[in-house]
């Protein structure tokens, strides 16, 4: 029986031992993550960044750029904003980006104050499958709100067709497409609906996953691009980069200044020329700017003002804030041909002055 | 009980050495290398057992962690929203308000919809390569196309059920009068019940060439046809283990989500009929993972997640418990 009792403990032991082995993965899987970074840390040619999936193209055409001219590596994890914040929070990446601005939860978890820094510029525009209208469609914040309440479920309504006069509009039934997965797109949309409409705000309300009172969701743009493409009298909202590359048919917003403005870089830019306040976090949409088009927003790259924690030396820290100041400057001449808005002349300031700001140990890093 | 046995054999190798010689009489070796050579044996023969005790009882401690885990990390919606996060019909998360009801209903909606529509093609093709075709190339053609649909990875089914299922599903909700959307449960359904044939078609293909060539022989040789065969003696033989192949396929259908999160429409709202768009909590889970951005938001899918995992373990038991009752019977 000896052996009986043996193998028992035996498999007790392991079982112990496995059962703490799986909970301290679950616990915190950032503790391996921490190590791997801390294995980079002493690396100064090495930076790791994470976040926001919309910039990615662009910041991989930026980091490959930089690192012909600079020889520094750049990696990017482009595994959502939300993602990018929480790795930050974990100290496990040096930046992370981001497509909306801290909100107070997220701010107080960090362990010490951050800066935003708009390095690009976006739009989302609400693209449309209307086959027999040839022409633009034309939109009014009140309409775009009541068509993704459910209110408006006729595309030949009586407050459509009167935006739209020299167009016949059909009797086809609304089918409304949004975002099935939390994303920064729909943060930029609802905020948006948010700020034009009393309904939505007591409705639905802004975030990067809402309640949606009606709709089909779609995983991704593709997602919602495929179900707008193949349902007739769909309504969706995508990327507008996205819509360009995939010459999809959107309309022309209303904006707050009561024009019609269709997206397009030059009006996502133009929505950026206002007054930015000192920290950045500032939403693009429902912009003040009389060309701008009201869809727009700002994207970040957030980093703990005070860069000394950690086993961080000055030399990495200088490097990146270098990096960052490059990607406000010159690397805004590859924003257009990915179909990215480059920073307005306001916006570039703000970058710069929170640029200054950052300190390593107490000193400026940028003299 | 080997154990005492075992026991015996470590501490007194005379013995042992004397069995082994009356076992090994020709062998030219000499007696103290026989020794040894067995108690190595016995050390292998002891490693191997506990080696594979080890390995055993290391998959429930596996599914004991995850559990605790899953447990542990949605406390926090647990104690926010109670016992009515099961009933809930709102998933809110700007405003902090989770109930999984509309995910749950998503969820046993569509994999037991995908089970009714899958069951009659996989009974066919079970009794096909079963009774009436074992051998040959046409049997073999059919055999390896349905363990083909097993091994398909599922984002092609979903792309293929988006691109082909869905405009024609479109069409036929035009016909018969509903919102044509396309996108919704009977279409993830029609897509879930493709993918899950295979599991049912294969375990009721060995079940039923199991069944004991002389019980068909002796109903053939009281007059009854083929078909009564199969009714009377082949379906009543193999009932315990269809079932089980009808089991299977219901864990793979409610645990799918990829070929599901990309036909099924994507909304929080309660399904009003089979047509309407929904939701299963697999696919909330991999859709908002990634930006939930607060931690009740994420303590509430995981607890999503331990709820799927608990309907599965509920199901499991139902299923062991009627395929007992079947094979009392």
């Amino acid at each position: 029986m000896k052996i009986l009792k043996s193998i028992a403990l035996s498999g007790l032991a392991f079982a112990i031992a496995g059962s703490m082995l799986l909970t301290s993965c679950g616990g915190s899987g950032n503790a391996s993550k921490a190590d791997s970074s801390a294995n980079t840390a002493g690396d100064a040619n090495n930076i790791l960044g994470a976040g926001s999936t919309f910039d990615n193209p662009l910041f991989s055409k930026m980091f490959s750029e930089y690192n012909k001219t600079n020889g520094l590596k750049v990696n990017y994890q482009s595994i959502g904003s939300g993602g990018g914040i929480q790795q930050l929070t974990a100290k496990t990446v040096d930046f992370g980006a981001s497509d909306a601005p801290l909100n107070g939860k997220q701010d107080s978890a960090l362990s010490g104050p951050a800066i935003h820094i708009p390095v690009t510029a976006g739009a989302v525009v609400v693209t449309y499958n209307l086959p027999d209208v040839k022409d633009t469609l034309m939109l009014t914040p009140d309409v775009l709100a009541k068509i993704f309440l459910g209110k408006i479920t006729k595309w030949n309504d009586p407050a459509i067709q009167a935006i739209n006069k020299s167009v016949k509009l059909p009797a086809t039934g609304i089918v409304v497409s949004h975002r099935s997965d939390g994303s920064g797109t729909t943060n930029i949309f609802t905020t948006y609906l948010t700020k034009v409409s009393k309904d939505w705000e007591a409705g639905p309300g802004k975030g990067s996953s809402v309640n949606w009172p009606v709709g089909l969701g779609g995983k991704g743009n593709e997602g919602v691009a495929g179900s707008v493409k193949q349902t007739p009298g769909g309504i969706g909202y995508v990327e507008l980069a996205y819509a360009i590359q995939n010459n999809m048919a959107f309309a022309k917003m209303q904006n707050k200044a009561g024009k019609f403005i269709t997206p397009s870089i030059a009006s996502v830019t133009a929505a950026a020329n206002i007054d930015i306040p000192a920290d950045a976090k500032v939403s693009l949409t429902n912009t003040d700017a009389a060309d701008g088009y009201p869809i727009s927003g700002l994207s970040w790259i957030i980093i703990y003002k005070e860069q000394k924690y950690g086993d961080r030396a000055m030399d990495k820290v200088t490097k990146m804030v270098k990096l960052i100041q490059w990607m406000v400057h010159d690397g805004q001449q590859f924003s257009a041909p990915l179909n990215y808005a480059p920073l307005s002349d306001k916006a570039v300031s703000v970058a710069d002055a929170q640029l200054k700001s950052i300190t390593f140990d107490g000193k400026p890093v940028l003299q | 009980m080997e154990a005492p046995i075992d026991t015996n054999l470590a501490t007194r190798p005379d013995e042992r050495s004397g069995r082994v010689v009356s076992i090994k009489k020709q062998d030219t070796v000499s007696n103290t290398k026989r020794i040894n050579r067995s108690f190595r044996q016995i050390r292998a023969e002891n490693v191997f057992r506990r080696t594979l005790i080890i390995v055993a009882l290391s998959m429930i401690v596996l599914v004991l962690g995850i559990m605790l885990t899953l447990i542990w990390k949605s406390t926090l919606s647990i104690k926010s929203a109670g016992i009515g996060y099961l009933w809930g019909k709102v998933w809110d998360p700007v405003r902090d308000i989770y109930g999984a009801y509309p995910f749950i209903l998503g969820t046993l909606l569509t994999s037991f919809l995908a089970l009714i529509i899958s069951i009659p093609f996989s009974f066919a093709v079970g009794v096909f390569l079963g009774e009436y075709y074992p051998k040959g190339w046409l049997s073999d053609l059919l055999k390896n196309t349905v363990e083909l649909i097993a091994a398909v990875p599922s984002v092609i089914y979903g792309f293929w059920a988006l691109a082909v299922l869905v405009p024609i599903v479109r069409n036929f909700e035009t016909k018969i009068g509903v919102e044509p959307v396309g996108l919704g449960i009977f279409s993830s359904s029609l897509i879930l019940a493709v993918m899950v044939i295979p599991y049912a078609a294969s375990l009721g293909r060995s079940m039923i060439q199991m069944v004991p060539s002389n019980l068909k022989e002796a109903a053939y040789s009281l007059g009854a046809t083929r078909w009564e065969v199969i009714r009377s003696v082949i379906f009543p033989y193999t009932k315990s283990g269809l079932f089980a192949g009808i089991l299977l396929s219901l864990g793979r259908a409610l645990g799918e989500t990829m070929a599901v999160t990309m036909v099924i429409g994507n909304t929080s709202l309660i399904p009003k009929s089979i047509f309407a768009p929904g939701n299963t909590m697999a696919s909330v889970i991999a859709n908002e993972f990634t930006e939930a951005d607060h931690p009740v938001y994420l303590s509430a899918l995981i607890e999503l997640g331990l709820v799927l995992f608990l309907v599965t373990v509920v199901i499991n038991m139902i299923g062991k418990k009627m395929i007992s009752r079947f094979t009392n019977e």
